[in-house]
């Protein structure tokens, strides 16, 4: 848990607050996102937690790892600083330390022997996906998605129950931001950190927070609610313009393709007779259909017309279908991959690429309905 | 399975040129001078008493090498026990009011032609090695101090956020990060002092600080210049080797980032 009660900063030499009386707590393993225009303090809020800033006035409480509320600004910063995971968006990993010296740090330290900080960082490589081979190189031989993955791989090499991340993805191209993002969501699946996340992307924090807090230019919180809340419910005209007009579409980024897929979908079995297949196909008055196998596998779909007078059994006759959705994917996503797509529906499979349902554009629309009706109840 | 390879066999064409071309090259020219040496000489000439018979000629020459090697080693040397640590402090919170001053003194030694400096502490300090050894010393501190904090300067800004993100004492920030990252600059102002201070150390025979210059002032009034000769040219094989050996230590302690 991180709480912030009544934080302001005044720089000096200035009279404005760089940051208003901010109150708000981020409940354990969530991730809260602090989001706002630039030179909103967001950064400010973030560095005071960890008293890379001292605030002018309020008071700010951690949860360790006994289990206790401690006041930051009580604390050694040095003893505090080693307790809280830190990322920045230029990530800066030692260039002159290897990648097991750079994620080593703070368990270093911590005074951990070598073998201890040796094990922490191959598992480290492995959460993050990446070989342990790595360990020996010098940041400059990895790519920028490597060195980001090390990051955030060093900021949580001593397992510190709180997290402050500044951007961590703002300097990465759009295709592995999505990934890390992606990445980084899973892992945060399992290691339940609590995190404060400054972003200056709307949809960056959306898609990673939990809870989103919205700063406006004065460092004054306009709202502090969980993403669906602040699309469906924005508290003031700040944050309608903040979030932008295609607010809707941006609830899709909320739904997952498996609330709105067809969970009982219409499906062939690999082994059926071109026979069965069409009397079933009949039955349901389908012209296409998915074909899986005896583990639910996609196998492709075939049609009407391929089987009309034909004999023996479907496999001969499938079609092999390019793309399915994992079950994961938020609705923003997946309508894009079916507008890009000729067929009308598309299969979910889970991680292990069993179907378990199909969607389709008509899906994601009555998915939108429901969120657009559900706000008109409220306002009336 | 990563290949073992030997030493040896990792050792290319290019490596054997880089580490014997310039010491074979200036073992050449110090060999041709010695020969030029044992040419005969017209007895009791003044180049005679210095350079003498070959014998004991090329022990004065070898005195002279040595004499030049102390004022140069114990200068730097103090140098950049005097330079490192004012770099550093110039750059630390609170002291960078005081860069400026420091900067502009260490300017001051810079500037200020190397001949008038020794004819200037002469008049303070007399003649003999200790004042070229001060004179030497002051000239050397720009290079050193203006590199020490230019290097402390450049380290990214970033790595050292995450360094105190972290929980990096300043100390530790100073040690561990900012002092391995600043070394090639560092180094490289080290390195440029060392050299200059080869050639300016011939200045120091003015003084009676001894070394190669004696050779140098003692012919020109003499018109002999197989002396001038001698003092000239092993005065810049000096400076070539003192620059080739620091050019070799800095590639095996500085951290390349290619």
């Amino acid at each position: 848990m991180i709480k912030l009660e009544h934080v302001t900063k005044i720089y000096p030499g200035t009279t404005s607050p760089a940051v208003d009386d901010l109150s708000f707590t981020v409940p354990t393993g969530e991730i809260c996102t602090i989001v706002g225009p630039s030179g909103c303090g967001k950064t400010t809020t973030m560095k005071m937690v960890n008293r890379l800033i001292e605030p002018t006035d309020g008071e700010i409480y951690v949860l360790n790892e006994r289990g206790e509320m401690q006041n930051v600004l009580e604390m050694d910063p040095i003893i505090l600083r080693r307790n809280i995971g830190y990322v920045i968006q230029q990530i800066g990993l030692f260039p002159h330390r290897t990648i097991l010296q750079n994620m080593g740090t703070v368990p270093k330290l911590l005074e951990w022997d070598n073998t201890r900080i040796r094990s922490r960082a191959e598992e480290l490589l492995d959460m993050m996906n990446m070989p342990h081979e790595f360990l020996d190189r010098y940041p400059h031989e990895l790519s920028g998605g490597q060195r980001q993955r090390i990051g955030v791989a060093r900021a949580m090499a001593s397992d510190p129950p709180v997290m402050l991340m500044d951007e961590p993805f703002g300097a990465i191209d759009p295709i592995n931001r999505n990934l890390l993002q992606n990445e980084f969501l899973r892992l945060q699946q399992e290691i339940k950190k609590t995190i404060l996340f400054v972003t200056h992307d709307i949809d960056e924090a959306i898609k990673m927070g939990d809870k989103i807090a919205i700063l406006n230019a004065n460092g004054q919180l306009e709202q502090y609610d969980s993403p669906a809340k602040i699309l469906s419910e924005p508290a003031n005209e700040f944050i309608e313009d903040f979030v932008g007009a295609d607010r809707t579409l941006k609830q899709l980024n909320l739904i997952r393709v498996e609330e709105v897929m067809d969970k009982k979908p219409f499906l062939l079995q690999s082994t059926q007779s071109v026979e069965e297949a069409l009397k079933a196909m009949d039955e349901k008055g389908q012209d296409y259909a998915y074909v899986v196998d005896s583990d639910r596998r996609l196998q492709g779909y075939v049609s009407r017309k391929d089987l009309k007078g034909k004999s023996g059994w479907i496999d001969e006759y499938t079609t092999t279908a390019a793309t399915s959705l994992p079950i994961t994917m938020n609705l923003r996503d997946a309508l894009s991959e079916m507008l890009m797509v000729d067929y009308s529906t598309i299969c979910v499979v889970d991680n292990r690429d069993r179907v378990r349902g199909t969607v389709n554009t008509a899906m994601v629309q009555e998915a939108l309905m429901e969120t657009h009706s559900s706000e008109r109840r409220e306002e009336v | 399975m990563e290949e073992k390879t030997s030493f040896w066999s990792r050792i290319t064409f290019s490596d054997i040129v880089d580490w014997t071309l310039i010491p074979i090259l200036m073992v050449g020219v110090v060999i041709s001078v010695y020969i030029w040496l044992l040419l005969p000489i017209e007895p009791g000439s003044m180049e005679a008493n210095i350079i003498g018979d070959p014998v004991s000629g090329f022990s004065n020459v070898w005195a002279a090498v040595l004499q030049h090697l102390k004022l140069i080693g114990i200068s730097s040397v103090l140098a950049i026990l005097a330079a490192v640590p004012a770099g550093i402090l110039i750059t630390r919170e609170g002291f960078r009011d005081f860069a400026d001053i420091i900067l502009g003194v260490a300017n001051f030694g810079q500037s200020v032609p190397s001949i008038a400096i020794l004819a200037l502490f002469m008049g303070i300090m007399g003649i003999g090695a200790p004042t070229a050894i001060f004179a030497l010393w002051l000239y050397a501190l720009l290079p050193i101090v203006r590199n020490t904090a230019t290097g402390i300067d450049e380290v990214s800004a970033d790595v050292i956020e995450a360094a105190r993100g972290m929980g990096l004492t300043n100390r530790q920030i100073l040690f561990d990060i900012e002092l391995p990252l600043s070394f090639p600059v560092m180094f490289a102002g080290i390195r440029t002092a060392s050299v200059i201070n080869v050639g300016t150390a011939a200045l120091g025979a003015f003084i009676g600080a001894g070394g190669l210059g004696n050779f140098i002032i003692t012919g020109i009034p003499l018109s002999r210049e197989r002396m001038i000769l001698i003092g000239a040219i092993l005065t810049a094989v000096m400076a070539v080797m003192v620059d080739w050996i620091l050019g070799k230590i800095e590639d095996r302690l500085v951290f390349r980032r290619e």
